[in-house]
């Protein structure tokens, strides 16, 4: 195993860059090195630490961001640390994707559920958009998100969707930012010329969300408001609760759920304190009542 | 270290309360929560808009002395319908314990803002993460992922990926967009599959129509190749595609004449597992060609 460090390291193919690592850096290999020999287990761990050290080193250095070189080794890392060694993983995801997750995430760069969750390739068919949010059933207006759930639901028969929200969401901060009075356009501008209000139109999907908020925590700090909007509290419809509700305007979605095979979770994640809070929504038609 | 002795365990609720906004279908009512562990709850309440939940808090003390047991779980093993959140919460646990508290002043930085150099725009496709095939690590790639990884044009179609491009464009101000497309890909089946017309009885047909030109190429290049085959082209065609869709917004095209953005297309066939990657070469006169193409195997 050990073995393996050497052709990470190299496979980078800046012998300079790699002369540049600081003593800290190779205690840090070191101490892998030694933990691989005697915890073979570890194997997968240490190659990711490996590799942010590496990722983290290349950003420190001089030489500046090589997207083209970054990428290649993200990939060339894949290829020999985890396609080539699961074979029979790969060799069935080329007939089929299984996944038993559908989940909705925020495109923020700091909250990959592959990261924070670990999940391997094949177990989670994923959205991400800004503030991880489910519009309503609309076939023209939202027929992104809904083309996604309609494949989740109706072809790969997802179990779970979940809707994960995250600390200190730009898309959410956006949404609890816009006037109260609702008329005034917030339009982001390029060059003073070239406006759009694209992120507007799109977080207001969530802006029942905001007015609880603002209701409920009157007197509370605009970012304390945010951090309410963000997370599921069993006191307020916030944004992930009102995905959550959307989620049942899909008819398969319903469907699903009331029979069973199918169930909503929400989720939060705190980067702040490093915390995951998950919950789950049970759900039942009740019966119609007929006179 | 597991970290899952009940001490670190918090959990809340269940309290419940009604609210007469609630968003939710008039007949539908939220009952009481599963546990984490999913486990089924039988006390089913049927009158209306009642809803109670329990939230599991997973906390680990920062301080990662007193960790009783190593975590040690094959990172490739499935998560079996009955541990799926159980698995997902050691997951959890073990990312925090790896990589985030090993790496607390990174995440402190990481806290107070992100300033990632690459936008990705990848299909929701379950093997396909960007994370996953190219590595990256949180805080380095702001990510779209749709079906079929389509970006629609300026003037017309759906939203959610236009306000992802204006934000990482014109707020986060990314330097780098790349769009990846991949083989056996489900979306671009339903679109080579469907009628000459643009199809809206299904919201898949109704979005893959974004890659319409795509399809339209295809067709008039490739009607020799078996259907499997055109898929195939279709995929690589439908990047291409994307990124002059791209261009089509102002404010990444004056971006990308002044260089100050690059645009890339990349394509990963998990078939035979390689990469293939173009760089849009957009020159002031607004002619476009492809440079640094790359393939990666």
């Amino acid at each position: 195993m050990p073995g393996n460090f050497g052709m990470l390291c190299c496979c980078k193919g800046n012998v300079t860059k790699e002369e540049m690592a600081d003593d800290s850096y190779q205690a840090a290999i070191d101490g892998l090195t030694t933990l691989l020999s005697e915890k073979a287990g570890l194997g997968s761990v240490a190659a990711a630490k490996i590799k942010q050290l590496t990722a983290e080193l290349e950003a420190a250095s001089s030489t500046g961001f090589d997207p083209v070189e970054r990428l290649k080794t993200g990939f060339q890392t894949f290829k020999t640390e985890k396609y080539e060694k699961n074979p029979d993983l790969f060799e069935s995801l080329k007939k089929g994707q299984w996944p038993k997750f559908m989940v909705f995430a925020c495109s923020d760069s700091r909250v990959c559920p592959s990261q924070i969750l670990d999940f391997q390739p094949g177990e989670a068919f994923m959205v991400r958009n800004i503030a991880n949010m489910v519009p309503p059933y609309d076939l023209t207006k939202y027929s992104g998100v809904g083309a996604a759930i309609e494949y989740a639901v109706l072809h790969l028969k997802v179990e779970n969707i979940v809707v994960i929200g995250h600390s200190r969401c730009g898309g959410i901060k956006g949404l609890m930012s816009l006037p109260d009075d609702g008329s005034t356009s917030r339009q982001v501008c390029f060059n003073n010329k070239y406006c759009s209000d694209f992120i507007e139109q799109w977080v207001k999907i969530c802006s029942n969300a905001r007015s609880k908020v603002k209701t409920d925590c009157s007197d509370m700090s605009f970012d304390e408001q945010c951090f309410h909007c963000e997370k599921a509290s069993y006191k307020l419809h916030e944004a992930v609760n009102i995905s959550l509700g959307n989620l049942l305007t899909y008819p398969f979605v319903r469907e699903a759920v009331v029979k069973k095979t199918l169930a909503l979770k929400g989720g939060h994640y705190d980067f702040v304190d490093g915390c995951f809070t998950l919950w789950d929504l049970d759900f039942k038609i009740s019966p119609t009542i007929s006179v | 270290m597991a970290v899952l002795s009940p001490a670190s365990f918090v959990t809340k609720g269940p309290s419940s309360s009604s609210s007469s906004s609630s968003p939710f279908p008039a007949r539908a009512s939220f009952l009481r929560a599963q546990s984490i562990s999913g486990s089924e709850q039988t006390n089913l309440r049927s009158s209306s808009a009642s809803k109670s939940m329990s939230e599991f808090k997973l906390k680990v003390a920062k301080n990662s002395t007193g960790m009783t047991k190593e975590r040690e779980i094959d990172d490739t093993a499935t998560l079996t319908s009955k541990n799926l959140f159980d698995g997902l919460k050691e997951r959890f646990l073990s990312f925090k314990k790896h990589t985030y508290l090993e790496n607390i002043e990174h995440y402190e930085s990481l806290a107070k803002g992100q300033a990632p150099k690459v936008m990705v725009i990848a299909c929701g496709d379950s093997r396909v993460c960007p994370s996953n095939i190219l590595g990256f690590q949180p805080g380095e790639a702001f990510v779209v992922r749709n079906v079929a990884n389509l970006v629609p044009h300026f003037e017309s179609g759906p939203s959610e990926t236009k306000a992802a491009l204006e934000f990482a464009v014109n707020v986060l101000k990314v330097q780098n967009i790349l769009v990846v497309g991949h083989s056996r890909c489900g979306g671009i089946r339903a679109l080579m599959s469907m009628h000459d017309d643009v199809e809206t009885s299904s919201f898949i047909g109704s979005w893959v129509s974004v890659g319409m030109n795509a399809r339209k190429r295809t067709k008039a290049d490739a009607s020799n190749l078996n259907f499997d085959q055109q898929c195939r082209h279709c995929e690589k065609e439908s990047v291409s595609c994307t990124l002059t869709n791209l261009l089509t917004y102002p404010w990444i095209e004056e971006k990308a004449k002044g260089g100050e953005l690059s645009i890339h297309g990349g394509y990963y066939d998990f078939v035979d597992c390689t990469f293939e990657r173009w760089t849009l070469d957009y020159k002031e006169d607004g002619e476009v060609s492809v440079k640094d193409r790359s393939f990666w195997c």
